[in-house]
């Protein structure tokens, strides 16, 4: 019965072919670790966002006079509003925090490079996209933090020559922020943008399984395949990575559920305590900083003395990122056979990553101006030097099998 | 179905003057699109710029007018005033106006086109109380300083150049409106420049 079902489904659309080849027998290596959990986590957290903002859109009311005052409502009057408020507000840390980590894994492994340039672009852009996702986002509770830091991005814009005022002008709707520019950002938030990130997954997704997975040793599994034509060193996706991944959706959900039922709030990261106060256009919070996940970005702009080079320098520190597998010149990828210099380079990186973010999160003072300057060079330069570097790298010789 | 050749040439030109044609169209629809993010007719209307005639503004007197929303003054400084705004510096937190809290054209030691006359947006810096005019009794609140502004909400203290003073909750000093000069009698605030 169960099988007439699917064969009639299968003569018409190809079911169990688009199955077999994206799940239950994609060729998977079979070396990988902690780092590969981050790719599905981060579909979990996008289907968790999706969820809980269609069903916060259910109450929520977007306009200048009722935005704060709904948000409000659903905390304390909607039946588990309160939960899903704090899923969506937390999902949005989580989904930076598992992207950042994602991303990560593509650096070390070299799983930039070439052939998965593609693959790495679309995740970029997905990186690109639910950045301004997170920044309209924020604006919808309508609090001061979402005003004042509106403010100062939208205000960013208005720092390039010529068109800036008008730009400016024209992302408000308005003079000053305004119900006008809390309602274009919800449709914006709601369903334009999600609609380009669910498109932009599939993208990447297609382009993983059309190149294959990278994997910690950084070698081609497709090399070496069996007289079926399948990698020796692959195993099928499904039920080997389906059952590893749910072990670590359970790791994550124990961390993530700590956080959502004991610290929504995520100690002010997660939600600034000034957003718990209405907008007010009147009054400017003492300190407006970005939410967590844009102050090493943050950072590089205030770090720089000029404001249309510090916005410049804003944009360059996330466009560098586009042509890093351009910039990698070495034909080894993982971390574990590259030379030393390069582990030197990826561990300062990192190290300046975490100082900015922690810079862009406090008020700036001369001396941490100063180291702030010092970390975005070195920022940059972990791109100038790998450009340099990776060109004649000394490399250890990389395996012909994965190891494990 | 006809054997005829395929004339290529004009095939391809088809599929151009296709293309094109379509474009053409394409862009014409997205005008609406983008235009529609600009401020509306209501939108405008609540924040267009306001006339303002100073003709019949006595020295030392200040008049109030609303420019979206917010109270702006225009106040018209006696030469006594102007001569002592200098002598303040010292007792400041941004006495030359770094702070970018207005145009480039007010980032002078007045803080204003023409010295003359001040014209700020009369809302303090700190929580958005309005400051009042003491033209005559602020000696009361900083020393030796006969006028200035002083918030009745937290007692935050400014010049007659709007810089405010040390030691008090407002941050910064009061921000200036975009403004130019229609004619002597006549300020425009809410533009920057006479193009418009």
């Amino acid at each position: 019965m169960v099988k007439n079902i699917i064969d009639w489904i299968d003569a018409r659309i190809p079911m169990t072919a688009t199955y077999n080849r994206h799940v239950g027998q994609y060729p998977t290596p079979k070396n990988f670790n902690f780092w590969y959990f981050f790719g599905s986590l981060a579909l979990l957290v996008l289907v968790n966002q999706l969820l809980t903002g269609i069903w916060l859109t259910m109450n929520y009311v977007p306009t200048a006079e009722g935005a704060f005052a709904s948000v409000e409502y659903i905390m304390r009057d909607v039946e588990y509003g309160w939960l899903l408020r704090y899923m969506h507000s937390t999902g949005a840390s989580a989904f930076f925090v598992v992207i950042y980590l994602h991303m990560f894994r593509g650096l070390i492994y070299g799983s930039y490079q070439k052939p998965r340039e593609l693959l790495w672009l679309f995740g970029m852009l997905i990186f690109l996209v639910l950045m301004a996702e997170a920044f309209m986002g924020y604006l919808l509770p309508w609090g001061q933090m979402s005003y004042w830091g509106a403010q100062v991005i939208i205000s960013l814009f208005g720092a390039i020559p010529v068109i800036g005022d008008d730009l400016t002008l024209w992302i408000r709707g308005d003079y000053v922020i305004s119900g006008a520019t809390l309602n274009r950002f919800f449709a914006l938030h709601v369903i334009a943008l999600p609609l380009v990130l669910v498109v932009l997954v599939f993208l990447h997704l297609i382009a993983l399984h059309e190149v294959g997975s990278n994997n910690p040793d950084g070698v081609e599994i497709k090399k070496n395949k069996d007289e079926n034509g399948w990698p020796v060193d692959a195993i099928p996706f499904h039920p080997y990575y389906t059952v590893k991944d749910i072990m670590g959706v359970a790791g994550f959900l124990i961390v993530f559920c700590y956080v959502l039922f004991f610290m929504p709030e995520g100690g002010g990261y997660f939600l600034e305590k000034p957003n718990f106060e209405a907008a007010n256009p009147m009054k400017t919070p003492e300190h407006i900083a970005p939410v967590w996940y844009f102050t090493p970005f943050y950072a590089i702009l205030r770090a720089i003395p000029d404001k249309l080079l510090g916005v410049v320098g804003m944009g360059l520190s996330i466009a560098v990122l586009f042509i890093l597998p351009w910039l990698d010149r070495c034909k080894v990828k993982s971390i574990r056979y590259r030379g030393l210099i390069h582990k030197i380079n990826i561990a300062q990186f990192t190290v300046s990553f975490i100082v900015l973010g922690y810079l862009g999160a406090v008020p700036a003072t001369p001396t941490l101006t100063i180291v702030a300057r010092i970390f975005t060079l070195t920022y940059f330069g972990f791109f100038v030097a790998l450009w340099v570097y990776s060109k004649n790298e000394k490399t250890k010789p990389e395996p012909t099998r994965v190891t494990h | 179905m006809s054997n005829a050749p395929v004339d290529t040439g004009r095939r391809r030109f088809l599929t151009a003057a296709t293309a094109v044609v379509g474009g053409a169209g394409a862009v014409a629809v997205a005008v609406p699109f983008i235009k529609s993010w600009n401020p509306s007719a209501k939108a405008k209307a609540a924040g267009a710029p306001v006339e303002v005639n100073i003709s019949k503004v006595e020295p030392g007197q200040l008049i109030r007018v609303e420019w979206r929303g917010k109270p702006v003054w225009v106040v018209r400084r006696t030469e006594a005033v102007l001569n002592g705004l200098a002598s303040l510096d010292g007792q400041l937190r941004d006495p030359a106006s770094e702070e970018m809290q207005q145009p480039e054209y007010a980032q002078n030691a007045a803080r204003s086109i023409k010295p003359e006359f001040f014209i700020a947006v009369g809302i303090c810096t700190h929580l958005g109380c309005s400051p009042t005019y003491l033209p005559d009794s602020f000696g009361e609140q900083v020393e030796g300083v006969p006028s200035g502004f002083f918030c009745p909400c937290h007692g935050s203290k400014f010049d007659m150049a709007g810089r405010v003073f040390q030691g008090v909750p407002a941050p910064l000093n009061l921000v200036i409106p975009p403004h130019h000069y229609v004619d002597d009698n006549t300020v425009l605030i809410g533009l920057d420049t006479g193009a418009a």
